[in-house]
């Protein structure tokens, strides 16, 4: 157990080389940072599946302990955050359609309005969003504390008690990481479309709740509602991944935890636009 | 589960310990050390020697640089999820504690029973409260560890070591930062344990402890050891402790602190 989980956080003696000092030339510069990409994301691969391989292996251990935790996990990504969806749900589509609605009206394609929104909202920018949000507000939370409880010898204690770390730390942020995700998306998505049509009607764009909602139906298609779920759950599972990871296998001393949060939540804002960009290629091919 | 008074429980042969904070520098160069089923060990030394370390690798949580270390005759090294009953029957309890934050006194002493039997708190209660109640903690049962005191962390971080009665106990300088009161709980306690304990099963426990300080730990019937530049030596009863003529020693078992004279370390 130990020694899977020591493997995995191998990358934690990369940092011995992260805090050498920087070589003159910038060739050697380049190869290190290159290096320690790699390293990376060596590191973040074998954690994923690690980690999926415990969600597999482990489903039905100590279930009466694990189910709570992952209740906690949803609730603090999921419904703790509806609050302030609602209110970026809201801004989202006052902001797309408030744009975008005098801008089509200018040309005469005020009919494109619901495709407008299903491709901005619908596959861009609400997931794109939640994830970022989540990033952000539960993301940082798990490397502090993660990163503490590692500092402190919490990790070590579960250990000595033969509880596997990846299975009582890990595997309830990943789950409650990816419903949450997934979940919020869907409340911004629907609080956008819902606004967007209130911002029109303010604006006394010519359409009727009836042609607006025909026009969503006909834009959006089974592929959109299929790679969104996709979408959201591979965003919530990989924030919760690179956060933990960084929680876990960097830092020994208390110190180190704020610097490691930011690398965190930057590694995580990349994997988040990595993956968009995956996806949006998947659309294309589809 | 017993083991048989002349089992080994814990072998080490040619271990070389290295610090678990930087897996470069060695602790203890070579340690070759048998602990046998019943017997209470006390391993002195002094800051910085390598205790937690030695006590962090016994108890598996990393492998020894060289060498090889054994508990109940599997090499911690290859500890893994199939020896997990054999990794159960050891108990550890850190210097600090180490309690889970986030949860209470209670939800960390039920922690391993829930886990372990898949019980729920509820199930797991009847349990934990009476073993919180045998160790004078049920009054803070329901208190989060950053609201407890040192003396009382230690004691819930014990009892979550015993809650799911280990053969083998290892404790990491138990006695430091206690007052004299819950010295003497904790000695009396610990002998109750060593001699079979009802909470236990009435089968007798096999103990190691570190020490900073010898003194509370006098008695003929403990076995001591010695760590002190990067050596690990075994001294034997406390009459064979007693009779060294060794500076260290010395210092280790004064009877009264001598503050006129200071030897640098």
């Amino acid at each position: 157990m130990r020694q899977g989980l020591a493997k995995t956080l191998e990358f934690a003696d990369a940092q011995l080389l992260r805090r050498a000092p920087l070589p003159r030339s910038y060739s050697d510069f380049l190869g290190r940072k290159l290096f320690l990409f790699l390293l990376t994301v060596q590191g973040l691969g074998a954690f994923s599946l690690i980690t999926s391989g415990v969600i597999l292996r482990k489903f039905r251990v100590a279930r009466n302990v694990m189910r709570p935790l992952i209740r906690h996990e949803i609730a603090r990504a999921g419904f703790g955050l509806l609050p302030m969806f609602m209110f970026v749900a809201v801004a989202l589509g006052f902001l797309v359609i408030g744009e975008t609605v005098s801008t089509l009206a200018r040309f005469g394609a005020i009919n494109y309005i619901g495709t407008v929104m299903v491709v901005v909202v619908v596959r861009e920018l609400g997931p794109l969003l939640a994830a970022f949000l989540v990033l952000a507000r539960v993301g940082t939370a798990n490397v502090i504390e993660l990163g503490t409880a590692r500092a402190t010898g919490e990790v070590e204690a579960l250990e000595t008690l033969g509880i596997d770390p990846v299975h009582y730390l890990i595997v309830p942020r990943v789950i409650g990481m990816a419903a949450g995700v997934f979940s919020l998306t869907v409340y911004l998505i629907i609080g956008a479309l819902v606004s967007g049509y209130l911002c029109a009607f303010l604006q006394d764009v010519p359409i009727t709740p009836g042609d607006y909602f025909k026009q969503l139906v006909e834009s959006l298609g089974w592929l959109d509602f299929a790679l969104l779920a996709l979408k959201t759950i591979a965003f919530g599972f990989f924030i919760a991944i690179v956060t933990c990871y960084h929680g876990l296998a960097q830092p020994l001393r208390l110190s180190d935890v704020s610097r490691v949060a930011v690398r965190a939540v930057t590694q995580g804002i990349v994997v988040c636009v990595v993956i968009d960009a995956l996806f949006i290629f998947l659309y294309l091919v589809a | 589960m017993s083991e048989n008074p002349k089992t080994a429980v814990i072998e080490m042969s040619g271990a070389e310990v290295c610090s678990m904070r930087e897996t470069s520098l060695a602790m203890i160069e070579e340690v070759n050390w048998t602990v046998v089923a019943g017997e209470f060990w006390v391993v002195a030394g002094q800051q910085q020697s390598g205790k937690s370390d030695l006590m962090m690798m016994t108890a598996g949580l990393m492998p020894p640089a060289k060498g090889s270390c054994k508990i109940f005759g599997i090499e911690t090294q290859s500890f893994s999820e199939s020896e997990l009953a054999d990794r159960l029957r050891v108990g550890f309890v850190f210097e600090n504690g180490q309690l889970f934050n986030h949860l209470t006194i209670m939800e960390n002493v039920a922690l391993p029973l829930q886990y372990h039997k898949d019980l729920t708190i509820g199930e797991a209660a009847e349990k934990t409260m009476a073993l919180l109640e045998l160790m004078e903690l049920k009054p803070l049962a329901d208190v989060t560890p950053a609201n407890v005191g040192l003396s009382w962390l230690k004691r819930a971080a014990l009892a979550r070591a015993l809650m799911l009665q280990p053969d083998l106990l290892l404790l990491d300088n138990p006695l430091n930062g206690l007052g004299a009161r819950h010295v003497k709980w904790w000695l009396h306690f610990l002998d109750q344990l060593w001699h079979g304990y009802e909470w236990s099963g009435g089968k007798p426990m096999t103990i190691v402890a570190t020490a900073e300080d010898l003194r509370p730990w006098k008695n003929d019937a403990r076995r001591f050891a010695l760590l002190r530049d990067k050596k690990f030596s075994l001294l034997g009863s406390w009459g064979e402790v007693a009779s060294q003529d060794d500076t260290i020693i010395m210092e280790l078992m004064e009877t009264s602190l001598d503050t006129t004279t200071y030897r640098k370390e």
